[in-house]
């Protein structure tokens, strides 16, 4: 049986400002993980990685990352990932500095 | 002091010219993130976690006051005020945006300094002790010879195409502050019957496969050297593995074909090549030397830095653990802290580096240097200002009396901030100096180094910290694995791995462990945290880690 699908988030950096940034459901990004689109299965999220990979004047290094659903929109799985919708833990900069 | 000949303004500004045409193109949309990441790595330009960072290129660590007040500037203007020095000696922004960097690249050539980084698998920098110059325990300058050897390296056009990157570390102490263990080749340079020459050690690294370098040769002239090394990595070049990236490195090689085999093939290419060199060589070390030459020392006696000691327990305290024996009995060599407790170790913020250019400019012949220990040292401080200097610091913020003890934690930027991290090392680091703090235990415990890495990469060179934390990603969460015994010194070892790792909680608690089991241990305050390891081994501080009993049943299963 195939493992079932882990849903994604697509994600990148801004090009300008290296900050982290999703895809978002209206094809825009967002700087905000919960207003990501969460991909549920596998061949929307290669479409999806296909389509972002082709906007390298906006945005740096996209990848896909493991997502789950939370009350508030998709969520982190990943520790790394959850550094990246916040910032580092030394200063309060990055993301956590807007927020 | 010593201006890094290989500073060419006009190359280094065309550069800069050329990357910001680049930069405009990538922006415009007529270079792509594959065109343009080679052009950014090659100008230090680097996407980290949150955001670019660049990496600013310090030959031997060294600075003056204009260019690390250059620094603060920097800083202040297109980041956020401070700069992380690594232990690679150089220094990091954390928060440049991409349409900046090409002024802030400006920024650095005004005062001759760039962010150019060596690449491929040729001879990268070659490094040396960070009180070079200046310690009394040196046999010579480590710096010219490391600098014949990165001009000779340069375009060399045997050694363009190795089989992997190159590092080579030299140090003219007997102390090793260089690691030059963990190098592909390490040179330490010692005095037999009165000549200088090197002690050639071949097969050091760390990173995923760790060894200590191995003894070559006991004792190579200086005038040998060239072409010993010539020979080396000539050896390296034909015999060194291309199938496979992990296994390309000179320390797989020496481990694969044996020493003796290694030393047995030197030889030969040595006698092949010893008479090609003409001797231009020496000249070249001779002239390079006078550019190293020591500043004039004024003699205007200690001062009364003695008495200071006696009336001021904090000025002694201070003095006692961050000052180290100048070659000039009148003059200290000072390392500035940048791990006040609680604090991100290596990092400075703007004006702090104001503090230290000033202090460098008035008082110690403005020479500052960067340790590998993210450190800052005055490398020549006339003992009769020390006390003025450190209210400077005190002022500062700059005055933690901890080098040597276990709150100087090296780490490396972990996941806080590096796109490889596996873990977090940075708020580890923090936690365990707070705690140390807390306790108010650290001069008790004594000498300990505690170091910690993000990934099995191991900036933060774990492997040689007498405690090592490498943080590692087991199914999505962070846990750290607790080396001992390591050893960066004169007798380079690498560290034992304790056991099972710790969660990101738990690890705090666990050096804790590590360090009350050793002072119950110990034969007394003489007895170093390194020299107790040596002799109990591992089994005390693996029942102190994983409870009674788990000494003898880990000793096994490790
Ligand atoms: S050890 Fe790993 S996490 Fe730390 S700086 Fe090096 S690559 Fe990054």
């Amino acid at each position: 049986m195939p493992r079932p699908f882990v849903p994604k988030v697509l994600t990148a950096n801004a090009l300008i400002e290296g900050d982290v940034v999703y895809l978002a459901p209206d094809g825009g990004w967002t700087r905000h993980h919960a207003q990501a689109e969460l991909i549920e299965d596998e061949a929307t999220a290669a479409l999806r990685l296909l389509d972002a990979e082709a906007r390298g004047h906006e945005v740096v290094g996209p990848y896909l990352a493991d997502a789950a659903r939370g009350p508030k929109g998709p969520e982190p799985v990943h520790v790394r990932e959850s550094f990246r919708t916040r910032g580092p833990s030394n200063y309060a900069h990055g993301k956590q500095e807007r927020a | 002091m010593y201006r890094y000949s290989e500073f060419d303004e006009a190359f280094v500004r065309s550069r800069v010219a050329q990357f910001r045409e680049q930069v405009a193109r990538r922006i415009d949309g007529s270079l792509t993130e594959d065109e343009f990441k080679p052009l950014r790595l090659m100008n230090g330009l680097y996407l980290q976690l949150h955001a670019y960072m660049l990496r600013v290129a310090i030959p031997y660590g060294t600075l003056n006051g204009a260019q690390m007040r250059a620094l603060a500037d920097i800083a202040d203007r297109w980041d956020k005020g401070y700069g992380h020095f690594t232990t690679r000696q150089n220094i990091q922004f954390n928060w440049p945006k991409l349409q900046d960097v090409p002024d802030m690249l400006d920024a650095l050539a005004d005062v001759g300094m760039h962010a150019i980084q060596t690449s491929g698998n040729t001879i990268r920098n070659v490094t040396a002790d960070h009180f070079a110059g200046a310690a009394a325990d040196e046999v010579m300058d480590p710096r010219p010879v490391a600098e014949l050897i990165r001009q000779w390296s340069t375009d060399h056009p045997e050694f363009q195409f190795l089989p992997r990157k190159f590092k080579v570390a030299v140090t003219g102490s007997p102390a090793d502050r260089a690691v030059t263990a963990a190098h592909d080749i390490g040179l330490r340079l010692v005095l037999r019957d009165g000549a200088v020459g090197a002690q050639v050690l071949v097969g050091g690294g760390l990173g995923r496969t760790p060894m200590i370098g191995k003894v070559l040769k006991d004792f190579v002239p200086l005038a040998d050297l060239l072409p010993y090394l010539e020979a080396v990595v000539a050896v390296y070049n034909l015999i060194g593995r291309r199938d496979n990236k992990y296994k390309a490195r000179i320390k797989i090689t020496v481990h694969e074909t044996g020493i003796e085999e290694i030393r047995a093939q030197v030889e030969a290419e040595f006698a092949a090549r010893k008479p090609l060199f003409s001797g231009a060589d020496q000249a070249a070390l001779a002239a390079i030397a006078a550019q190293f030459a020591p500043p004039e020392f004024d003699a205007a006696g200690p001062g009364d830095d003695a008495e200071w000691r006696h009336a001021d327990p904090v000025f002694r305290a201070f003095v006692d653990t961050n000052v180290t024996a100048h070659r000039h009995p009148d003059y200290a060599i000072l390392t500035v802290s940048l791990k006040a407790h609680g604090a991100t170790p290596g990092d400075c913020s703007s004006a702090q580096m104001r503090v230290l250019a000033g202090l460098a400019e008035r008082y110690a012949h403005d020479e500052l240097r960067v340790s590998h220990e993210q450190n800052i040292v005055l490398p020549h401080l006339p003992r009769r200002h020390l006390k003025a200097v450190h209210e400077a610091l005190l002022e500062a913020g700059l005055a933690t009396a901890n080098v040597g003890l276990a709150s100087d934690i090296i780490a490396c930027p972990g996941m806080d901030y590096c796109a490889l991290a596996t873990a977090r090392s940075i708020p580890v680091a923090q936690g365990i100096a707070l705690r140390l703090e807390e306790l108010r235990v650290e001069r008790e415990v004594g000498p300990l180094k505690i170091k910690i890495s993000g990934c099995i990469n191991a900036c933060g060179h774990h492997h040689v910290g007498h405690i090592g934390i490498l943080g590692l990603d087991r199914a999505g969460v962070e846990t750290y694995q607790i080396t001992l015994g390591g050893d960066g010194g004169p007798d380079a070892a690498i560290g034992e791995r304790a056991g099972p790792g710790f969660a990101y909680d738990e690890i705090v608690p666990a050096v804790e462990r590590i360090l009350t089991a050793y002072l119950a241990l110990r034969e007394g305050p003489g007895e170093t945290f390194l020299d107790a390891v040596r002799r109990v081994g591992l089994g005390p501080f693996r029942s102190a880690l994983y409870g009674e009993g788990a000494g003898e049943a880990q000793a096994d299963a490790a």
